[in-house]
């Protein structure tokens, strides 16, 4: 015997929760300023190569610490790399550490917590591992990890990666947790449906709001995190700018121009308030029961 | 309550053990030869050979990691590669300005956010209550050296309040300690601040919906004492266990912090032995940090019942 679920028309579903998205932008105007200082971060970063800016590695050490000029709008570095070139491009590097740690961590945490959650016999195990790994200060075991592995951007990724699984799997779980005993779930059991299937068909569409909400939240902290790594030494390579080395290289010379921490600090600082007003955004639209939630 | 105690104390055992276990295995677990790794990409093949020497790689693994267990357990975690003197020795001179720093952090940082979190709930919707929470939300975007250097220069560069960078003992100049510990507290303070501000306010406008609350208003109780005698001791229990998980965050900022301003703490010897790849050092320095932590967490939970009567234990 099979059960037949009506549904709805795939374009109606489809239209249903584009309505729920630009409702929420509607309501939360905040959520819409985050979007919009993400889209110009975006784009001013990956089309910076194409602006006419003068090349971010290239030296000229004649205008070394140059303050803002119609030439330099940002100034110069201890180097006369043109900072405001060498800003723009360091957003490649940051927006992409911050979005692949946020994809790795949310997709190896959501495999690991469907696991966890709907098979009772690992989960003890799982769960103490994922004990033990939290209770490493997450800076800590990245500055470990990369120290080890050496300076790339790649490892910076990982290693930012890492600290970010237990907190995903937990969440993951917990959502497991509490739709196991749903009747639908008991239902789809007694069908006979088998267990990958009922995790992919009736599990895994509901842990995806809270997911997206904790992605957004990673992908910010991913962001400042880079900068810690660069700033104790152990971050991305100082051949490609990051935010997060511009200002680990120019701290010696903070107190010349000041501009070479405040231009980058400022930059990331809003990128990653963005993603924390869209992250916020997105979690009273999505999921209003985790508004408790910090 | 002492039984629980000691039941919660076996139970970190494990957990602990488990951190050791990594932290042991980290080293395995990258990628190439662990000795190659610690002594950098240009020392001489003698070089490598002596640090494999000092640290045992030649061993199996499983001897390796039992010795090392039976180290860590006798209280020695090996000496550092870079100078010889043992790993214990050197966190213990550094204890104490990271200790204080963070002590610091913890007073200014609870004693100013939970208040305003009370008063952002109370006053919900209100300009007061945006103010505080854009603050908070700032807090948890700007790094926390950007913060730092900010305040250097305002604080010690414009108004010449403070000293720029270092560190005086309290125990030899109380004044001195004062004035060179308040900057950086303030810094490492800022996304701790934020994260408890956010929660109390949170926890509380759940807490205000209650109906005692109600109750209390009706009887004629003045507002202050709704707020702290009613409201804030039950939203206290979530308040704390953010309390306790965010010195995660304060352990990761120390490392940073202590760098901005010059302190020779913990951090400053974390970020040190990353330049050498000291590898016993690191891995002293986070068996320690998380150690304390989780025991941190751990005494947090008791102290639950100080605010909850319906917990015993």
């Amino acid at each position: 015997m099979s059960l037949q679920v009506q549904e709805l028309p795939f374009g109606a579903r489809l239209r249903h929760r584009v309505g729920v998205v630009a409702d929420s932008f509607r309501r939360n105007p905040t959520m819409l300023f985050g979007v919009v200082v993400l889209l110009v971060m975006a784009t001013s970063a990956f089309l910076a190569p194409w602006m006419g800016l003068p090349e971010p590695m290239q030296q000229s050490p004649r205008d070394r610490l140059q303050p803002p000029s119609s030439d330099a709008l940002f100034g110069t570095d201890m180097y006369g790399r043109d900072l405001f070139s060498r800003v723009l491009h360091g957003g490649q590097v940051s927006l992409v550490v911050g979005l692949s740690v946020a994809a790795l961590a949310t997709s190896i945490g959501l495999l690991i917590g469907l696991i966890s959650g709907f098979i009772r016999s690992v989960d003890a195990v799982i769960m103490r591992l994922m004990d033990a790994l939290m209770s490493i200060p997450s800076i800590l075991l990245a500055i470990a990890l990369v120290a080890l592995w050496g300076s790339s951007v790649q490892n910076v990724i990982l290693a930012l990666t890492i600290p970010e699984v237990p907190r995903v799997v937990r969440l993951v779980r917990s959502v497991v947790l509490m739709l196991r005993d749903q009747l639908y779930v008991q239902a789809a059991i007694a069908c006979g449906t088998s267990t990958p299937r009922i995790l992919i068909r009736h599990i895994l569409p509901n842990t995806i709001p809270p997911l997206i909400v904790q992605a957004t939240y990673i992908c910010a902290q991913a962001v400042i995190f880079e900068a810690y790594l660069s700033f104790v030494g152990a971050g991305t390579p100082p051949e490609i700018p990051s935010w997060g080395n511009i200002m680990a290289e120019g701290r010696m010379f903070f107190f010349q121009t000041a501009g070479i921490i405040l231009y980058p600090g400022a930059f990331l600082a809003l990128t990653v308030f963005a993603i924390n007003t869209f992250g916020d955004g997105l979690r009273d639209a999505l999921d209003p029961r985790m508004q408790r939630r910090v | 309550m002492y039984v629980y105690i000691i039941r919660r104390l076996v139970a970190t055992i494990p957990i602990m053990a488990l951190v050791a276990v990594f932290v042991f295995m980290l080293l395995h677990l990258s990628p190439g030869d662990p000795a190659v790794i610690i002594a950098g990409d240009f020392a001489s093949e003698e070089q490598v050979n002596s640090i494999r020497e000092a640290l045992g790689l030649n061993d199996p693994l499983y001897v390796q990691f039992g010795g090392w267990m039976i180290n860590l357990l006798q209280g020695d975690m090996g000496n550092s590669i870079y100078s010889g003197i043992p790993v214990t020795k050197l966190i213990g001179q550094r204890v104490e300005p990271t200790l204080m720093l963070t002590l610091c952090t913890m007073v200014i940082a609870i004693s100013l956010a939970i208040p305003l979190g009370v008063i952002a709930a109370w006053k919900v919707g209100t300009w007061i209550d945006r103010v505080v929470m854009t603050f908070a939300v700032f807090g948890f975007s700007v790094p926390v050296f950007v913060i730092g250097y900010l305040l250097i220069l305002g604080g010690s560069r414009a108004l010449g309040w403070f000293p720029v960078q270092g560190y005086t003992s309290i125990f030899e100049s109380v004044p001195g300690f004062l004035s060179h510990i308040t900057l950086p507290a303030l810094t490492l303070g800022a996304v701790y601040m934020a994260l408890i501000a956010r929660m109390t306010r949170a926890t509380m406008l759940e807490v205000l919906n209650e109906d005692y609350v109600r109750t209390a208003y009706a009887k004629g109780l003045a507002t202050r004492k709704v707020l702290t005698k009613h409201a804030l001791k039950n939203a206290m229990v979530p308040i704390s266990t953010t309390i306790g998980l965010g010195v995660a965050l304060l352990i990761g900022g120390v490392v940073v912090t202590e760098s901005v301003f010059a302190i020779p703490g913990l951090g400053r010897l974390t970020v040190d032995a990353v330049l050498r790849t000291d590898y016993p050092v690191i891995q002293g320095v986070i068996l320690v940090f998380s150690f304390t932590y989780v025991l941190l967490n751990l005494a947090i939970d008791l102290t639950y019942v100080l605010f909850d009567p319906r917990i015993r234990y």
